[in-house]
């Protein structure tokens, strides 16, 4: 079964080139398990893509088909109009930056970043090595072995290897992955930017939600071999499609409800007796149980009978359980009469002191910021396991 | 506890461990000391008697049979050398790379000579050799074939673990970036293994040259070094056998110790 | 770990690549291994009457191991003796050597495993022979022995019958002991050094004194160890002649020296055969019975 969703474009308009990397109906089925179940997938050229899901989930395996590492079992892999599903690795102008970089420790980083072009036969690399090197800021590295470096520079010399050969597709497996956060943040501003100027199309693969949404103009939330939701990160965010996405980015709030029908633009939901709208737009489930999503940041908190500002679908008689400082915002966990319990996020605008556990509150949404899910799905879908 | 009773109580245990490794050198200090003895005063009991630099100036004085021994012993492990460690990297590169059925089988046939007793593989090797009729042939062949049997084993393992501590990305990482399969092996794969094949190399000389069990039931009318020593027991071994000892120690360690250094040394750019 | 196999279109001529490989290694050691244990079981059964001049008939000739066992039971014992007390030694002092190289070694650990090695580059009859200088009758390690009395000790346990130490039961296991070493101390290194040492400190935290820490952590987890290291030093022990003849005397003859004699000298290729196949048989046994008890399956 394949799921095919529209493509939103997230940043300027650009005319869908000749060079896009289409993927069709891909299978990758292995003794035990499929890992991948018939994927279907576009990547405009020049785009930032960004390949996202938990561990196990296909990711990988759907890069390293790409990369042509490995063999699928079904399915076609296409550049424009060229169909490499089953070439050779070094057949493809497509490049890998590895994991754990797969620097070549025998060689030093100028003779590693060569490697490509040399094995292409171009002759003089002297002077796109240097060129190379100062992108990623590493020219006084250029005779040093890999391990003398730290782990930031190898994976600069990881990139600096793979962009040489001007690939018309890069592909990244979680090239952040063994980074410090700080080193990490910094990596990932350095990465856009140089997609950005070299205007190469880049698959960036990752488990990592904050990192997909920060960089990619397009992501694919995948899940067990199969793309749940594609399109730009904002509206993978505020317009989830599945509980999975809704759990998986962020977190979400999904109270259990009955869908009563159509108003006009608006779909109105039985919840806890009572009635809460949805724009038409943002339901994704037409009748029976479905799940009401809200993400505890656009949750409003005000202790009980206080006035809520711009008021939307309030619930009384909720009470606070659990307050936690972040630094930011303050996240606080509220017990509802039914007895389950929401998150709700509030920024410290320093508005108001933190509601200490126990107080009595009411909690409201705007409308128009809530979703509707299929009931059908599982509501713990995509919430990473400690 | 005073310091030095905690100190001797921590150090006890290396204390001990460095005692017993001098106690492996004690006979090879001795080796090489009588490599430098006179041995023309008395034969028979093997004792030091005089200082002197002629065995090791004078190899055209050593005992008769003796200089052949060692040219014959040069030349078989030379040659089962050679064989072993093609024929052992070869299998060691099926054994961690490639699949195919009969793999645990191949690896205990792969064990078991280094596990077993000399002697029986020694007699196995003359009743096949005699039961297909070249008992009377026995010689330079023979020998040579024994030896790249016994070797074989110790090729593969050394191989093997070389090989397996490698990380298989940079091979696709090669591939990715436009080499063939063929350029892949020879300048990544290669590179790499090599230490350990030179290692392995080393160490089949090392045991060929050295092998006298086996060699002595398989060697016809042959004399190997090793066979040539124990013959001379009987009679008084000359002194001039400890210089070729004293030898074979001395470019073992260098050639070992500088592995070692290159080794290290890329040990460190492979933990990354 | 992705077989290079699984890389670009499957087809079936790829898999046969190791295969090839493997074939030359695998023929070699299959002729000159394999085929070769039933040469010498066939041989072990012919007419003893036969020579290598006159060639051999192939009679069945059960009667070949009860004459080999009757004959050479003494040195068959004597072999079995002599490399079990020699692994037992070489277990006791290789443990110490090998626990202080992989947990008190430091930076000094690679050093410490190429010195365990050094020693093999050198001959063994040479390494051997030069326990004759150590051993001889008037060097100090026998004045040594005789001032502290340490021969009369081993006279007592009948390892030596005078006041030489050289030419002596004592000489031979003492040899075996040395040249064997390595082949402990390696396996028991290999195992030693998996041993996480933070499990050690938890013991501690324990409240285990070092001694109970040994007994009840370290020593259990490196069993593998130990069984490989004592089957890889009593196995050749036991088959080992050229201590017995160095630094032995006629009452120390292993059985070693009687197969080799008999396929020389003498010329008697069914009773060598039939000693042989007994040797293999009584270790392979031993082996087996020591592994079960041991309980690690696991060698290779």
């Amino acid at each position: 079964m394949s799921q095919v969703h529209e493509v939103t474009p997230g940043g300027p308009p650009e005319a869908s080139g000749s060079r896009d990397l289409k993927i069709s109906r891909l299978t990758k089925e292995y003794a035990t398990f499929t890992a991948v179940k018939s994927l279907d997938l576009v990547v405009p050229q020049g785009q930032f893509f960004a390949l996202l899901g938990p561990s196990g989930c296909g990711k990988t395996t759907t890069l390293r088909m790409v990369a042509g590492l490995e063999t699928p079992t079904s399915g076609t892999i296409e550049l424009g109009d060229t169909e490499i599903t089953f070439a050779k690795p070094y057949k493809r102008p497509v490049n890998t930056v590895f994991q754990n970089y797969a620097l070549f420790p025998h060689l030093d980083i100028a003779k590693n970043v060569a490697f490509g072009l040399e094995r292409r036969g171009v002759k003089d690399t002297k002077k796109q090595v240097a060129d190379m090197l100062e992108l990623v800021e590493l020219t006084s590295q250029a005779h040093k072995k890999p391990t003398q470096l730290s782990g930031g520079q190898q994976q600069r010399v990881a990139l600096a290897r793979a962009l040489i050969n001007k690939p018309e597709v890069l592909l990244l497996d979680e090239p952040l992955g063994a980074l410090d956060l700080k080193l990490r943040r910094g990596m990932q501003l350095e990465l856009k930017r140089i997609q950005t100027e070299v205007g190469l199309t880049f698959v960036h693969v990752t488990h990592d939600q904050e990192e997909a949404m920060t960089m990619a103009d397009t992501v694919a939330v995948m899940n067990h071999g199969v793309i749940e939701q594609m399109g730009a990160p904002i509206e993978l965010y505020e317009n989830p499609r599945t509980t999975f996405v809704a759990n998986f980015l962020g977190q979400s709030n999904l109270l259990a409800g009955e869908i009563e029908g159509r108003e006009g633009d608006q779909v109105k939901v039985r919840v806890q007796g009572a009635v809460a709208s949805v724009p038409g737009d943002r339901a994704h489930s037409d009748s029976g149980k479905g799940w009401l999503g809200i993400r505890p940041e656009k949750v409003l908190i005000a202790e009980a009978g206080q006035p809520i500002d711009a008021p939307g679908d309030v619930i009384e008689g909720g009470h606070v359980t659990d307050v936690s400082f972040v630094g930011v915002s303050t996240q606080y966990s509220v017990r509802m009469p039914w007895g389950q319990e929401l998150m709700v996020f509030e920024q410290n605008t320093g508005a108001r002191a933190m509601l200490p556990v126990g107080t009595a509150v009411d909690i409201s949404w705007r409308p128009e910021f809530a979703f509707l899910l299929d009931a059908s799905q599982d509501a713990k879908a995509g919430i990473e396991e400690d | 506890m005073t310091t030095a009773r905690r100190w001797i109580g921590d150090h006890l245990v290396l204390g001990l461990g460095i005692l017993v490794l001098a106690y492996t050198f004690v006979p090879i200090a001795i080796v090489v000391l009588m490599s430098f003895n006179d041995s023309s005063k008395s034969r028979n009991v093997y004792k030091f008697q005089e200082f002197t630099l002629e065995n090791w100036l004078h190899p055209g004085q050593w005992a008769d049979g003796m200089g052949s021994s060692v040219w014959l012993s040069i030349q078989i492990a030379f040659c089962a050398t050679l064989v072993a460690t093609i024929l052992g990297t070869l299998a060691a590169f099926a054994l961690t790379r490639h699949r195919f059925a009969g793999r645990s089988a191949a690896n205990v046939i792969i064990f078991l000579p280094m596990a077993s007793p000399e002697i029986v593989m020694g007699s196995s090797l003359l009743s096949l050799f005699v039961a297909a009729g070249f008992g009377g042939s026995l010689g330079f062949v023979t020998i040579l074939i024994a030896h790249v049997m016994f070797c074989l084993s110790f090729v593969i393992v050394t191989v093997k673990a070389r090989l397996s501590g490698l990380n298989d990305n940079l091979e696709q990482a090669a591939m990715d970036l436009y080499a063939t399969e063929a350029q892949t092996f020879w300048r990544v794969t290669f590179p790499l293994v090599l230490p350990g094949i030179i290692g392995a190399a080393l160490l089949s000389f090392s045991l060929s040259f050295d092998d006298f069990i086996i060699t002595n039931l398989n060697a016809g009318q042959s004399v190997t070094f090793p066979m040539f020593v124990y013959g001379a027991n009987q009679r008084g071994v000359p002194m001039e056998v400890n210089v070729i000892g004293t030898a074979m120690f001395v470019i073992s360690i260098a050639i070992v110790l500088g592995n070692e250094v290159v080794r290290r040394r890329q040990a460190k750019t492979l933990a990354g | 770990m992705a077989a290079l196999d699984d890389v670009v279109a499957p087809k079936a001529k790829r898999k046969l690549t190791g295969y090839w490989l493997i074939l030359p290694g695998a023929v070699w050691l299959l002729i000159f291994f394999v085929v070769p244990f039933y040469s010498l079981v066939a041989s072990s059964l012919f007419d003893p009457k036969g020579s290598p001049l006159t060639g051999y008939d192939m009679t069945f000739h059960f009667q070949n191991f009860w004459d080999a066992i009757d004959k050479y039971k003494g040195q068959i014992w004597r072999s079995l003796w002599y490399a079990g007390v020699a692994t037992l030694l070489c277990l006791v002092v290789g443990y110490v050597l090998a626990y202080a190289i992989a947990f008190k070694a430091g930076r000094w650990k690679n050093l410490m495993l190429v010195l365990v090695i050094a020693p093999f580059f050198t001959s063994f009859l040479l390494r051997t022979l030069s326990w004759q200088l150590i051993l001889s009758d008037d060097g100090w390690v026998t004045s040594l022995a005789r001032s502290t009395h340490f021969i009369d000790l081993l006279q007592v346990v009948g390892l030596v019958d005078g006041d030489r130490l050289l030419a002596t039961q004592f000489a031979v296991i003492a040899g075996l002991t040395y040249n064997f070493l390595p082949f402990m101390v390696l396996p028991l290194y290999a195992s030693l050094e998996k041993v996480d040492p933070r499990l050690i400190e938890a013991a501690g935290d324990l409240y285990a004194s070092p001694m109970r820490g040994f007994f009840k952590v370290t020593f259990p987890l490196s069993l593998p160890g130990v069984v490989a290291g004592t089957l890889l030093t009593f196995i050749p022990a036991a088959g080992d002649y050229v201590n017995a003849t160095l630094l032995g005397n006629t009452n120390t003859r292993m059985v070693g020296n009687s197969i080799q004699s008999l396929f020389t000298s003498q010329g008697d290729y069914a009773a060598a055969g039939a000693l042989s196949v007994i040797l293999m048989v009584i270790i392979v046994a031993a082996v087996m019975l020591y592994v079960r008890t041991a309980g690690t399956e696991d060698l290779v």
